[in-house]
């Protein structure tokens, strides 16, 4: 049981870590160090409840991009973001580095839950 | 007790020389060239700086500013491009802590140039500012012909050009520019760095300090 617990944390801790490198590289610059976005022109990370009403969305959000309008800590958004161009593993990385920083305490996002996730996008 | 008393007055001395050292006066930055000349019969020889030339945009209001406009300002510009996917957003995300500081100042300004005027129209511009939360004359969002935008660009030890390789299809370093009331160069800020954004305030305050800068023109 204590093995199975810490071999998950690993798990975890792998994720997290290597989704803050490609966080830094492909979100930053936008969404700033501490996911606070720029203003009500990008939307901010610390949304713990539209992140989870969105849970299911977020890697065809990442893979496709996304446009139109989108309402974030009570600020409507309506600007265009480009696809991230990242790999499943890289967005199940990266997602979990979000959804578990900014305040966020989402649980881990791994390969599997990205790529059944991706079939089903609109 | 005594020495206790002698021991703080020499820290205070110290931190106050320290202090006084970091508020030196700014250089002027860019090209500069002795000019003799003769002023009542003698021979006096002056260190002309580079300033700013003239130029003439539109804001983000319709309103056509000029070179005039700035006369008696101290201010900042920069240039970046509202549908920006690399830097810009950072560059504001820091520009706006300068706004916050010195919004209320009536002889302070912000220029920021789009290097993108095509798809930039004031009308976007205004938007822009809007949702970035900015209002009133502080900061000035500005679009004309950008030819004239990247010649200008360079005067400002800056740089803005058209390049299809790059993300967004223009680059441009993320630099601030500060300009004192005489358009001299003061100091150039990396304006993706908040730690330079934070010398930059400063920096403007020390301008704001000096004689030159203090007297209306």
């Amino acid at each position: 049981m204590v093995s199975c617990q810490n071999e998950q944390q690993v798990e975890y801790n792998r994720y997290y870590s290597a989704g803050a490198a490609v966080y830094q590289t492909h979100c930053q610059n936008c969404h700033s160090d501490k996911g606070q976005g720029l203003a009500a022109l990008i939307p901010p990370l610390t949304d713990s409840i539209y992140l989870k009403i969105n849970k299911k969305q977020l890697a065809c959000y990442l893979q496709n991009g996304l446009s139109g309008k989108i309402t974030v800590n009570h600020i409507e958004f309506d600007s265009k973001m480009p696809a991230a161009g990242l790999s499943p593993i890289e967005v199940a990385q990266v997602l979990t580095y979000i959804t578990n920083s900014f305040g966020n305490n989402g649980g881990l996002v791994n390969t599997e839950d990205v790529e059944r996730d991706l079939k089903k996008c609109k | 007790m005594k020495q206790m008393i002698f021991f703080l007055a020499a820290v205070a001395i110290a931190i106050s020389a320290c202090k006084s050292n970091t508020n030196s006066a700014l250089p002027i930055l860019g090209n500069r060239e002795a000019v003799t000349k003769t002023v009542g019969g003698k021979t006096v020889t002056d260190t002309v700086y580079q300033t700013i030339p003239a130029f003439k945009f539109v804001n983000q209001y319709g309103d056509s500013i000029t070179d005039k406009s700035l006369n008696g300002k101290i201010y900042v510009a920069d240039f970046f491009f509202t549908s920006c996917p690399s830097i810009c957003p950072t560059m504001h995300r820091n520009m706006l802590n300068v706004y916050q500081e010195f919004k209320n100042i009536s002889d302070f300004k912000i220029l920021s140039h789009s290097i993108d005027p095509k798809y930039d129209s004031v009308a976007v511009m205004k938007k822009y500012a809007d949702k970035l939360g900015i209002s009133g004359q502080c900061w000035w969002f500005l679009q004309g012909k950008k030819e004239e935008t990247y010649k200008l660009a360079t005067s400002y030890l800056s740089m803005a050009a058209e390049d299809k390789a790059a993300a967004g299809g223009y680059v441009h370093d993320g630099y601030f520019i500060l300009i004192d009331k005489q358009k001299h160069i003061r100091g150039t800020y990396d304006g993706t760095n908040a730690d330079q954004v934070t010398k930059l305030i400063a920096d403007i305050k020390t301008l704001q300090a000096e004689p030159d800068q203090s007297m209306a023109q």
